[in-house]
């Protein structure tokens, strides 16, 4: 058996993270303005009065802006799965790919459909009938992070699926596992909600710095409150719901929470500090500069006082039985292709749970092969694949923590400012406005580091506990992935540079800008080429 | 035939329709998007030609992801080896797709002119470049493609992506595919502009519908020379496996052979034809709403002939022919087929008829003047 080439995996997995940062640096926005801008056309259809109409447009031309790079980013995750990760897309398509169908069936539709609407319906729907269209926006977008985060959940937490020897697949058998699936449910409600905390910090925002230049006050400070209001609730959700995908973790992933809390060693209750800071070593096995706060660990993980947390140290030690009894259940399947004798079938079965181990000695095996390992080879094969079923734990570690620490931030952020608006003091409080207005990304970056915690936590897996992320990718070359890469990175940054410029140009316009009746002064295409990339606005002035 | 044998077949059906789908809907946008420069001779009503699918094209969109989306979940292994052996080709796809979305948003939200200038070529290129590897990619497809499996299931790869680029009759399946685009699309534009973009769109239309017809019959003849492939012995209602299980032989002409043994056949072609020379006669009679629906018998006979043709192989191997992927050992489990039909019987009907729905309420012409003194327009 020949494996891929580890560059091209390397590769394959960089252009993964790289796409799929890209396309959720505009995706949480989505999930949260979508609501917001429902809530806005609410009171407005409500109380009839203008200035929410206007708000709702007005956000909703951002949104425009950041929705369409949104939408093309997500057609390369759709498809990157076939061109990029072959073995992983046979191997586990069932359950990965229903999902994603029922996805595009059920909510993606919807919400490509109604937001053409939504855009273009104004004065050819009623009120009520373009709000209906608005909600159907929202609740499409964030159906489709459900049915995402329900595929995502079954590659960390594989349930309602089995391997079947005769199609060498995972074989889907429970729908209902696959939607109730805890991990799907907790990650679902933790990432729309993080997503609720990126649009509530970007009108927020924005608003923000619109009252520092005094300009567009009625609006700006609505605005201010309602984002205000928004963010403090899904700023304790995010929070909450972390803490429970935290414990599923637990149950669950056991490497990946240790190496989430840098823990090497396992825990003595209950004086077990929380690390705060650390520098995990991942060659050596430890940790510099530990800085930790006592009597935390324990209960902020296992929700007790007195369970010890298993350290990454002895989960090494348990998964050397599993790697033995991996490499057996790999011999036996492979006899039981060849000759399809039932004795092969049965000794498979006897040790199927630890297949994957078998896979991930694939690596260490003399020649690629885990089939024919000798005796006398065993015992360093299973040594040397030890260490391989941690997760990078100094970035699992770090990026954790980054996430979290934003989190705490977010919560002081949103509630003095709720504070501040509800006692109408907004315009005396500059620093704070200030603060708003720099925090508009940390949602964003925190939402990017929470997927890296997930996913690099959840390595070396791509299924976890079944197949090894090194047997997952295409078998490509080096030239085809410097090709993709290079496209890919040329063509997102170019994506990156116009959505600024017109995020910039229509956020600074503001919404006087265009909300009413439209005149046709700046409506043709400037004919003097100085105008390039000019301010003025053809669509809405 | 046993249950899981049904399945199989139920959802090879399945996925014509979204392949018909996505030629018919996506086809159209990009044939607006190809004939943007054509029929739009100045800023005005090239933005009259956006205005009259813009509040659609994302709906439409949706065709060509559920169509990823479909085929990820009923044909697994179809899937993760198509877009692999094809990584350039798709990836060139994707490059060409992700510019869309983002030219319609972009475009007209900037006053300069070199800004909407660049937007235009990227409608060109995303309008043309994908229709044409969509049809190219059936024309690998059905010349056979080279790959083959490892025990655990790993593709190889045994060709290299150039076979697949520089390959006359795969260039004629994707003339063919931006031939019938651009008809859609000219159609499209016909249904809701007035002129002077009406009379262009017309134009267009016709020229697409005659290159589409002649590209398709010359196809015909050359398929009837190329090598087909025949499965000889195997279970459909195996395991869906393609490692082994099946012996394939290769013959030139074998993809006519469904023809010659049922004969009624034949008519899957003749309509194909039949609707691209008689939809050219409506667009020349300018009844757009009959020729749009003439468009659409054109992609089913165009689809149907290379599935009745391939039939049962969706992806046959050049280079070891028993590993090659068909309908019967490239499937998803009976379950998870089984499940995906339940929520596409409920859900497909839902979709037609909120997507119809949304074509009603945005009826009617699309007039430059109205576009360029409306705020939501793109």
């Amino acid at each position: 058996m020949e494996l891929i080439n580890p560059g091209v995996v390397d590769l394959s997995r960089f252009q993964f993270a790289l796409t799929a940062l890209y396309h959720f640096m505009f995706v949480p926005l989505t999930l949260g303005l979508t609501f917001m801008l429902a809530a806005m056309e609410t009171v407005y259809v409500v109380t009839g009065r203008q200035i929410y109409k206007d708000m709702a447009q007005f956000w909703g031309k951002l949104f425009g802006i950041n929705f369409a790079i949104g939408v093309a980013t997500g057609i390369t995750m759709e498809f990157e799965f076939g061109t990029n990760w072959s073995m992983y897309s046979r191997f586990f398509g069932d359950m990965f790919g229903t999902p994603l169908a029922i996805e595009g069936l059920m909510a993606f539709f919807m919400e490509s459909t109604f937001v053409g609407l939504m855009f273009f319906g104004w004065d050819r729907l009623s009120r009520p009938a373009h709000l209906a269209v608005t909600y159907l926006v929202a609740l499409g977008s964030n159906l489709s992070a459900l049915w995402i985060l329900v595929a995502n959940a079954s590659m960390n937490m594989p349930e309602g699926a089995h391997f079947d020897p005769d199609t060498m697949r995972m074989q889907f058998d429970s729908v209902v596992k696959v939607i109730f699936n805890p991990d799907a449910q907790a990650k679902f409600v933790h990432t729309s909600v993080a997503g609720y905390i990126s649009a509530a910090m970007f009108v927020m925002g924005i608003s923000a710095f619109y009252i520092l230049r005094g300009q567009h006050k009625a609006f700006a400070a609505r605005s201010f409150r309602m984002a205000a209001l928004f963010g403090i609730i899904s700023t304790v959700a995010v929070i909450t719901l972390g803490d429970v995908l935290g414990r599923l973790d637990y149950e669950h992933q056991p490497t990946k929470i240790a190496a989430i809390e840098g823990l090497w060693h396992t825990s003595k209750p209950p004086f077990e500090p929380w690390l705060a800071f650390a520098l995990p070593d991942d060659a050596k096995q430890e940790n510099h500069l530990e800085i930790g706060v006592p009597f935390v660990l324990t209960p902020l993980v296992a929700h007790s006082f007195d369970t010890p947390i298993t350290g990454m140290t002895e989960l090494e030690e348990q998964a050397g039985p599993r790697i033995v009894s991996g490499i057996q259940a790999l011999s036996a399947l492979r006899r039981y292709g060849q000759g399809h004798d039932p004795a092969d079938l049965a000794q498979f079965r006897a040790h199927e749970a630890d297949m994957g181990f078998g896979f991930l000695a694939m690596r260490h095996a003399p020649g690629q092969d885990v089939t024919a390992i000798s005796a006398a080879e065993m015992d360093s094969v299973v040594r040397q694949t030890e260490p391989d079923i941690l997760p990078n734990v100094f970035v699992t570690f770090w990026s954790f923590r980054i996430m979290v620490f934003l989190s705490l931030w977010f919560f002081a952020v949103f509630a003095l400012s709720a504070y501040v608006s509800l006692k109408n003091r907004l315009e005396r409080n500059r620093l704070l406005l200030k603060l708003c207005m720099w925090s508009i990304p940390l949602p964003i970056l925190a939402t990017e580091f929470g997927w890296i915690t997930a996913e690099a936590g959840r390595q070396p897996w791509t299924v976890f506990n079944r197949l090894p992320t090194f047997l997952s990718a295409s078998s490509h070359s080096v030239g085809y992935m410097i090709f993709s890469l290079a496209g890919f990175a040329l063509l997102y940054s170019a994506f990156i540079a116009a959505e600024l410029f017109l995020m910039f140009k229509y956020a600074r316009l503001g919404p006087d800008h265009g909300a009413h009746g439209a005149h046709g002064s700046h409506l043709t295409v400037a004919h003097d080429r100085k105008d390039a990339f000019s301010i003025v606005s053809s669509l809405s002035s | 035939m046993d249950s899981y044998a049904i399945l199989k077949l139920l959802w090879a059906a399945i996925l014509g329709i979204l392949f018909i789908g996505l030629g018919v809907m996506v086809g159209m946008d990009m044939g607006v998007g190809t004939l943007l420069r054509f029929v739009g001779r100045n800023d005005g009503e090239r933005r009259t030609a956006l205005n009259i699918i813009g509040p659609h094209w994302d709906g439409n969109q949706v065709w060509f992801i559920l169509g990823g989306g479909a085929i990820f979940a009923a044909f697994p292994t179809l899937y993760a080896t198509s877009f692999s052996v094809f990584y350039v080709v798709m990836i060139l796809l994707l490059f060409s797709m992700i510019l869309r979305p983002v030219a319609f948003e972009y475009r007209s939200k900037a006053d300069s002119r070199h800004w909407r200038a660049s937007w235009d070529v990227a409608f060109l290129v995303s309008g043309a470049l994908p229709m044409f590897i969509y049809g190219a990619a059936f024309g690998n497809v059905l010349e056979g493609v080279g790959y083959h499996f490892g025990w655990t299931g790993q593709y190889y790869q045994d060709e290299s992506f150039l076979s697949y680029l520089v390959n006359p009759f795969a260039i004629l399946c994707g003339l063919m595919s931006v031939a019938l685009s651009v008809y859609q699309g000219g159609v499209m534009l016909m249904l809701r502009s007035e002129e002077p973009i009406h009379g262009r769109a017309r134009r267009y239309a016709m020229r697409g519908g005659i290159a589409a017809a002649i590209l398709f019959a010359t196809g015909g003849v050359w398929i009837s020379r190329l090598n087909g492939f025949r499965l000889t012995d195997a279970d459909p209602g195996m395991p869906a496996n393609p490692i082994q299980g099946q012996h394939v032989t290769v013959s030139a002409g074998g993809w006519l052979e469904n023809f010659q043994a049922h004969p009624a056949l034949w008519l899957i072609p003749l309509l194909g034809v039949a609707c691209m020379l008689f939809g050219t006669l409506m667009v020349r009679a300018d009844r757009p709403v009959l020729a749009w629906w003439t468009g659409v018998g054109s992609w089913i006979g165009t689809i149907g002939t290379v599935g009745t043709a391939m039939f049962p192989f969706l992806m046959p191997s050049a280079t070891t022919p028993d590993q090659s992927l068909t309908i019967w050992n490239s499937t998803a489990s009976a379950y998870g087929l089984a499940c995906m039909l339940v929520v596409a019987a409920i859900f497909v009907p839902i979709i037609l008829s909120y997507t119809s729905w949304c074509y009603y309420v945005m009826r009617g012409k699309v007039r430059t003047a109205d576009v360029i003194h409306d705020t939501h327009s793109y």
